[in-house]
């Protein structure tokens, strides 16, 4: 956890740090008995290889989670993530490093509350944007 | 086996008509079996020294948690309707309104919002967006959720 940012401290086009993730075949398993989704693509290889995929596949939603968490990061606890969009473009597969991104898109005050908005993307090695996403949230002040 | 486009005329039919709402408890236990699943250590999530300290005043659910319920709803209806070919998460779009904490009672409620089909080279692919809202035990309106899942 970094020190709290503040409004006045957001610079429109700068990049939120990165946070790297490498899930793994456990780490899907885990997620599928904390999200309830049992789709087996996402644990038994051979389905997923029925389905034409080379093996098993990241669920999307952990993947929208890895984004929520790089930006609940960046808020810190005094900042609030107000909405979060994501799209899930291409498959991720376990074993893989997938490097979630942001960018600050615009910021501005809307009934005294302070808004962010920024671009969230993951990337894995080869530079592939597999998500993109957008996030707003709401920062404290200095006033 | 529910023939595919039969199945699909199903779900066309249930558009706009709201599920059986489903009621969930947040136990602590969720949450911290949410957050080793994405392997986040925010103590706000699961230290309640440390989040009473805070804001909140205790323990809060990391805002994305949420997506984690009634989805197991939006499979059953998907599965039991479109039985062949391949599912696939298209896109989710969050927006939170209230902290949620452990001990509070959320009730989320499902409907398919539009079905679409799009025959393409590879055949017919199938979107299916959905939208739930949660509300607490308090009777507020904690968050909105939509999905879109692709079949095809």
């Amino acid at each position: 956890m970094s020190e709290q940012l503040y409004y006045e401290d957001i610079v429109v086009g700068s990049e939120i740090i990165p946070l790297i993730k490498q899930p793994t075949t456990r780490q899907l398993v885990m997620w599928a008995g904390a999200s309830g989704d049992y789709y087996p693509i996402h644990y038994d290889k051979d389905f997923a290889q029925s389905k034409g995929l080379p093996g098993v596949i990241v669920h999307g939603q952990l993947i929208g989670c890895f984004l929520g968490q790089l930006v609940t990061d960046w808020a810190g606890e005094q900042g609030s993530l107000r909405k979060i969009t994501c799209s899930y473009k291409s498959v991720n597969f376990p074993g893989q490093t997938l490097i979630c991104k942001g960018k600050v898109n615009k910021k501005y005050v809307e009934d005294s509350e302070y808004y962010v908005e920024c671009n969230l993307w993951v990337e894995n090695t080869k530079g592939e944007k597999t998500t993109s996403g957008k996030a707003l949230v709401t920062f404290p002040a200095r006033g | 086996m529910v023939d595919a486009s039969s199945g699909i005329e199903r779900l066309k039919n249930k558009i706009g008509i709201e599920w059986e709402p489903g009621v969930y408890e947040i136990e602590k236990g969720m949450l911290l079996r949410f957050v080793q699943a994405i392997d986040d250590p925010n103590p706000l999530w699961q230290n309640a020294d440390h989040a009473r300290k805070s804001r909140y005043g205790g323990i809060v659910a990391p805002p994305t948690f949420i997506l984690t319920i009634g989805f197991e709803q939006i499979q059953q209806q998907i599965s039991a309707s479109i039985t062949s070919g391949t599912l696939l998460h298209g896109d989710t779009m969050l927006e939170c309104y209230k902290p949620i904490r452990p001990g509070d009672v959320i009730t989320a409620t499902t409907k398919i919002t539009n079905i679409r089909q799009r025959q393409g080279d590879k055949g017919r692919t199938i979107f299916i967006n959905f939208e739930i809202t949660y509300i607490n035990q308090r009777q507020e309106l904690v968050a909105k959720c939509r999905q879109m899942v692709v079949s095809y």
